[in-house]
């Protein structure tokens, strides 16, 4: 069994537009990809569709995780398969503090019956707060509710810290971020590298990919991947600009 | 979507409490004089109280049903169906074995304990509580706290009782306190002596006896001078009952200094019309807390209100109301201005789902003569499916150059963007949808005691499963 996420010649729509063309791309346990690629190219709505956001159709293709199709799951049952998707534009839940909602996530993830740990839990949600220089006093704060860009991203960074998924999407998190905040949600998605997770990080900039060193690049354009590489391309990329894709893309077709 | 709340409902309309009662004392059907004279007869009352009643059946049968400004529902009220008197040891003989599977699923749920669910499914006719009771009696009567039931008070210490009974709310303020005026029975009295705080909530819960299960209580708390006191009614778990009218009447009164707050939870089953007064008078530099949850009922008519009468008195109202199919829940506030620099605050958050109606009623007076009077009102609704309704119906009247008014309303929903965002989490999209819901009546909640804040929670929960899909 491929540990491994798996697109594979995905078609999707959003009412009759079609966004998504025949786009296919693995991504093992272990590595981190990064799609590059102009606005309205594709790549929120990619994130979205493999998240199963219900305004996008999956028309054809499909999607594997470990070897198993999720295009058929519910949202919240893909979530509890592994997967974890970073917002670009965060959610505000009024009246639901950080601690409350994190924890009714974990407590999804338990078998019937099974209840939370309360103090080994809010330790670990201390220590995680603590080394994304989360402020403690946000524990009690709704969440996202009156957030700055910087603490919205850095407050989806400690989800993905806590719940602890096989597969990750960050969808333009450096978008709204100075280098400061930048670097410390780096850091923070850095530390949970390793064998157990693979991790698809989505940028519109080549700055963040300093920092989050990627194993592989891929730059997307009209919805399909028109070219990938190594590091390299990303810096070629910044270079040469955009047009440079729309040439590749338009000899490609 | 057929879930076990739908079922709970559909069986609640069925009726599927029909059961055999035999009640020692049964004032029959329909509403007369002779009914009155039954009443008083059987609990052995003064000629005072006998004239009260009378003069109080009179003023109901003149007032017409206030049909237009409320709801024409209350037009299928049959005043001649109703029994308005049942009291004795045999009134539910209902075995636990005719009590729908999912009512003690409901039970389950809301972690009601199992001494408690027979009771309130009315296969008991009394709650075996009497030792709490007792108990909290015996702990403040130590410090000259009376607390005992409204029909003793009355009898026992008609001096504190004649002074206040029908003075905060007139017999002829509406049809129905005029109605509660003439066949009043069961409910609590209450007195504080001066500088007394009483420590430990005070719950009416445990004092519900076979006496009309709260058809028509009649509650009456005095606080005297610079003493506090918290009173508690009503639980989550829904009660079910056969009579389908409530009429309450609440009376408290604070002395200069005292702080009453009284805390209502109310899910009554959907057959029941809930038409309830309650006002509070609050003299200088006193405090009136109502904090009101409403989640049963077929239709709950309910303002409670705060006559702020003494300078820098303070009057809160704070209530939560959720309406599902079949239910409509009419509540709001009445906030009475008649002393300069004084304060009142009304927080109302509701929550209409499937086909619910919410009603915001509020009352603010503050006139000409006044100054330095403050209120603040804040009321949101929260409309979860495509037909689930609400309206707001603020009365406000301010007068005088140096008072200050404060309105806030907002309606919202859930939006499909939020729910995505709890579902990417882990949780499924009912999780995701009670979790959005008790965020929205968190800031009130908290307020709670303890152990009805966990219970509302759950209760939402169950009410929000049926919302879904």
């Amino acid at each position: 069994m491929s540990a491994s996420l798996e697109i594979k010649n995905l078609n999707v729509s959003i009412g009759n537009k079609q966004i998504i063309k025949d786009f296919s791309l693995t991504i093992p346990k272990g590595e981190v990809h990064a799609i590059m690629g102009p606005n309205g190219t594709g790549k929120s709505t990619l994130a979205k569709a493999l998240a199963g956001h219900p305004d996008y159709e999956i028309t054809s293709g499909d999607a594997l995780m470990d070897g198993e199709s999720i295009i058929d799951m519910e949202v919240d049952e893909r979530s509890r398969a592994g997967l974890f998707l970073a917002f670009q534009y965060p959610m505000e839940i009024p009246g639901v503090s950080i601690a409350n909602f994190i924890r009714a996530a974990r407590n999804a993830r338990l078998p019937e019956g099974e209840e939370l740990n309360a103090p080994a839990y809010y330790k670990e949600l201390y220590e995680k707060m603590d080394t994304l220089k989360i402020d403690r006093k946000f524990t009690s704060r709704s969440i996202n509710e009156g957030f700055s860009g910087g603490e919205k991203k850095r407050c989806e960074i400690l989800q993905l810290a806590m719940l602890n998924p096989k597969y990750a999407i960050l969808d333009e998190t450096d978008s709204g971020l100075d280098i400061d905040a930048l670097k410390i949600v780096s850091e923070g998605v850095n530390a949970l590298r390793g064998p157990g997770l693979g991790a698809l990080v989505i940028t519109h900039y080549q700055r963040l990919l300093d920092y989050i060193v990627p194993d592989k690049v891929h730059v997307m354009y009209d919805g399909r991947i028109v070219k990938s590489g190594d590091k390299s391309l990303a810096l070629e990329l910044e270079s040469k600009g955009y047009d440079w894709i729309k040439e590749i893309a338009g000899d490609a077709a | 979507m057929t879930t076990a709340a739908n079922n709970i409902e559909i069986d609640r309309d069925k009726g599927d409490f029909k059961y055999a009662e035999t009640h020692k004392f049964d004032a029959g059907v329909g509403l007369n004089e002779g009914t009155v004279d039954y009443i008083c007869d059987v609990k052995g009352e003064d000629d005072w109280i006998r004239d009260f009643r009378k003069r109080a059946l009179k003023v109901f049968q003149d007032k017409p049903m206030p049909t237009h400004w409320a709801t024409k529902d209350l037009e299928n009220i049959d005043f001649n169906k109703i029994r308005y008197y049942l009291a004795g040891d045999q009134r539910a003989k209902k075995s636990w074995d005719d009590v729908p599977d999912e009512v003690k699923e409901t039970f389950e749920r809301l972690g009601i304990p199992e001494n408690e669910r027979k009771f309130l499914a009315g296969v008991e006719a009394q709650f075996d509580s009497e030792a709490a009771y007792s108990n909290i009696k015996e702990a403040v009567a130590k410090d000259g706290v009376i607390f005992m039931g409204s029909t003793d008070g009355l009898m026992e210490h008609p001096e504190i009782f004649k002074k206040w009974f029908g003075k905060v709310i007139p017999t002829g303020d509406n049809k129905f306190s005029a109605l509660n005026s003439a066949v009043f029975s069961g409910g609590s009295f209450i007195y504080v002596p001066p500088g007394v705080k009483v420590s430990h909530p005070l719950q009416a819960y445990f004092r519900i006896n076979a006496e009309n299960f709260g058809q028509f209580e009649r509650t009456l708390i005095i606080a005297d001078e610079g003493s506090e006191v918290t009173y508690m009614e009503g639980c989550t778990a829904p009660k079910f009952d056969t009579a389908t009218l409530h009429s309450a009447v609440v009376e408290l009164v604070a002395m200069p200094g005292a702080k009453i707050e009284y805390i209502t939870v109310q899910n009554w089953s959907s057959n029941v019309f809930n038409l309830v007064t309650k006002r509070a008078i609050a003299h200088e530099n006193s405090v009136v807390k109502w904090i009101d949850c409403n989640i049963g009922s077929r239709l709950t008519m309910k303002y409670p209100g705060v006559i702020l009468k003494g300078r820098k008195a303070r009057g809160e109202v704070l209530s939560i109301a959720l309406a599902n199919d079949g239910q409509h829940q009419d509540t709001g506030a009445k906030m009475i201005h008649a002393a300069d620099d004084t304060t009142s605050n009304v927080i109302s958050k509701s929550i209409s789902v499937g086909k619910g109606r919410s009603t915001y009623r509020g009352q603010v007076h503050m006139p000409k003569h006044l100054k330095g009077c403050k209120n603040n009102t804040e009321c949101d609704a929260l409309l979860i499916n495509s037909d689930s309704r609400t309206d707001t119906y603020p009365a406000i009247t301010v007068r005088g150059d140096q008072n200050y008014v404060q309105h806030e309303a907002s309606v919202s929903k859930v939006s499909a963007e939020q729910i995505f965002y709890m579902q990417q989490r882990g949780l499924s999209e009912a999780e995701a949808m009670s979790l959005s819901v008790n965020g929205f009546v968190n800031d009130l909640t908290r307020q709670f005691p303890m152990e009805y804040s966990v219970e509302l929670k759950r209760l939402i929960e169950l009410e929000m499963e049926g919302s879904v899909g």
